[in-house]
């Protein structure tokens, strides 16, 4: 083989030198004079109506500045995709009339030390008439269940230009729908039909860094937002959507991330500090509690996906039906987009000629899910590899065989119509059992991606 | 916190001697990141379950974020920026940099500290004594072995 000059070699971190000298600077360690510290009053329940919020004990602790609520913030219900025409806004900033999940915001504390905004937060008094909640998306889907979404379903519409994906004026549907050759003529000609049910339970980031952002006024009326967050160019379009405020005059510096892993994307803490500190006139910082970060902060979402594959004697797949179902909890942060791209993942790797597939993007009463490490992608592969497995046991072929024949080869055609021009499955896999010292049958290690 | 009645306490830290004004229910932490401006300690959970806060106390390891300013009076602190000396750096820190033992960095000084305490006690440690030691303290990036190898190296180099 060739020999490579820079892949396979490591490359040393830049900040290595900086990092080992605990040099590195992160949010938490930006300060200036006068700056206040905010902390959250938030749901105690995860479904309910709120009747009456008594802040005023909250306002008379010592060195507790301001609070603020729903009407505090400019534009106050949001959707973090919206940039890209996902719609409706589903969020509130601050929760207005309903909560949604324990934890979900309500006020947002402001004072003169993480001491007094803490205690302030703890005097609020809630009178919060308790809903029953939905805490299992597939009892959401069921006729019946309560409605906890403003368009009458507990699903995100897909087909009608609202997604991020589709031209306007089309079909809407509670799933995002992906359809190739005919899937029932392949259900018909198989010689096997195998069943499989796959769940994965929700992940949390747990960054040793939790959340931090520190917002300052200019002088000139500008805002500068100091964040942890992984994608500021998205953190400043989502402020100035909230805050109603030009884009131009918010100016966002990202320090160093204390570990990300997806769960730093959404703008929640963003959008409330920034918020904070134009009402007061004052550099704000907000810190969340590893408590937060945990019940709070977004998660990857819970899957359940249901796989139904049509397969041939000399095991081909002929075509595969799929349902995932994605748990999104109370709002869409970066869900919609998610399931799309479960849903297209559905065939894995392979070759499956007629396919239909449908994904839900459902919402629960729980903390919103939202980016993780390949979100979407992930949770297919993991029902995918699971259920070719499954095949392979039931119609009594090697594992390996199995996915040789299925795999990708150069020409053929993805769900979505895309022509794979890179195909190397079938090299990646040969090279996976060498470097595991797993000898495979000639005949397989004969084969490539070419056709 | 505010509270009328503040301590003067006084402890040596990386070999300087510190006088600082606090609260008795003041934690180390907080002294230390927001009066005495040292911010290579760090707030992972604030209540003892992750080891980004660690410093050393009379040269043993201690969460810092449940160890109140006045119980260090009149003992010595170290953090990882005592342990350069003239700009040389500390064999522990050139072996994570060596063996690339940090990615985002945010728990790196405190695993350093952990690993100077460990090897100022028992110079030859075995490698189940130094993963022993070194479990107290959570990495969510580099998957540890990295932070392994570095510490094995150190120990082999002696
Ligand atoms: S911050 Fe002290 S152990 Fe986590
Ligand atoms: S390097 Fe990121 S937590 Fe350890």
């Amino acid at each position: 083989m060739m020999e490579l000059s820079t892949i396979g070699k490591p490359v040393p971190n830049f900040y290595a030198q900086s990092h080992a000298t605990g040099q590195t600077q992160y949010v938490d360690d930006v300060s200036f004079p006068g700056m206040l510290w905010a902390k959250a009053f938030r749901s105690p329940v995860p479904r309910g109506r709120i009747k009456r919020i008594d802040y005023q004990k909250a306002l008379n602790v010592p060195g507790v500045v301001s609070v603020l609520t729903s009407k505090d913030v400019p534009n106050n219900l949001t959707v973090d995709l919206f940039m890209i025409g996902v719609g409706p806004p589903d969020e509130p900033v601050l929760a207005e009339e309903y909560v949604n999940y324990i934890g979900e915001p309500i006020c947002l504390v402001v004072a003169k030390d993480q001491y007094a905004a803490q205690k302030g937060a703890e005097r609020i008094e809630a009178d919060i008439e308790e809903l029953e909640p939905l805490l299992d998306p597939e009892e959401a889907l069921r006729p019946g269940a309560p409605i906890i979404k403003s368009w009458g379903h507990n699903a995100f519409i897909y087909g009608s230009g609202t997604d991020g994906a589709t031209p306007p004026g089309g079909q809407g549907r509670p799933y995002f729908q992906v359809k190739r050759g005919d899937v029932e003529r392949a259900f018909q000609s198989a010689d096997h039909v195998i069943k499989g049910e796959y769940v994965m339970h929700p992940q949390e980031h747990a960054p040793i860094e939790t959340h931090v952002c520190v917002a300052k006024p200019e002088p000139d009326g500008r805002l500068t937002i100091y964040s942890s967050s992984q994608a500021p160019y998205f953190v400043r379009s989502n402020v100035a959507n909230v805050l109603k405020m030009q884009e131009s005059k918010i100016r966002v510096i990202s320090l160093n991330v204390g570990g990300g892993f997806g769960g730093k994307v959404d703008p929640d803490i963003e959008q409330l500090t920034a918020l904070a500190a134009l009402k007061t006139n004052r550099p704000v910082k907000w810190r969340w509690t590893r408590e937060e970060e945990f019940t709070v902060s977004t998660v990857r979402a819970g899957t359940k996906v249901y796989l139904e594959d049509a397969v041939s004697r000399d095991g081909l797949i002929l075509g595969r039906k799929g349902r995932l179902i994605h748990d999104a909890g109370a709002y869409s942060k970066t869900s919609p987009y998610g399931v799309i791209k479960a849903t297209v993942n559905l065939s894995g790797p392979y070759r499956i000629p007629s396919a239909y597939y449908q994904g839900y993007c459902v919402y629960t009463n729980k903390q919103p899910s939202s980016a993780m490490r390949g979100y979407g992608a992930y949770e297919s592969t993991f029902a995918v590899e699971l259920h070719m497995e499954r095949i392979a046991k039931s119609i009594g072929i090697d594992s390996w065989e199995f996915r040789f024949k299925n795999a990708y080869r150069r020409g053929d055609v993805s769900v979505t119509g895309k022509v794979m021009e890179d195909a190397y499955l079938i090299e990646v896999m040969k090279e996976a059992a060498r470097l595991a010292n797993l000898r495979l049958p000639e005949h397989l290690l004969l084969m490539s991606s070419e056709r | 916190m505010s509270s009328s009645k503040v301590n003067i306490i006084r402890f040596v830290l990386n070999d300087e001697p510190v006088e600082v004004l606090v609260p008795p229910t003041e934690i180390l932490l907080n002294t230390l990141r927001e009066r005495v401006n040292v911010k290579s300690i760090r707030y992972g959970c604030g209540e003892g379950s992750c080891g980004a806060c660690t410093v050393l106390v009379d040269g043993k390891p201690r969460l810092s974020c449940l160890t109140l300013t006045i119980s260090v009076d009149g003992r010595d602190v170290t953090t990882v920026e005592g342990l350069s000396k003239d700009g040389e750096l500390h064999p522990i820190q050139k072996a994570f940099i060596e063996h690339n033992a940090a990615q985002c960095g945010y728990c790196t000084p405190g695993f350093i500290l952990l690993l100077k305490a460990l090897l100022d006690r028992n110079p030859n440690p075995s490698r189940d004594e130094v993963i022993d030691s070194l479990s107290s303290n959570l990495c969510r990036c580099t998957g540890y072995k990295n932070i392994l190898e570095a510490a094995m190296s150190v120990v082999r180099r002696r």
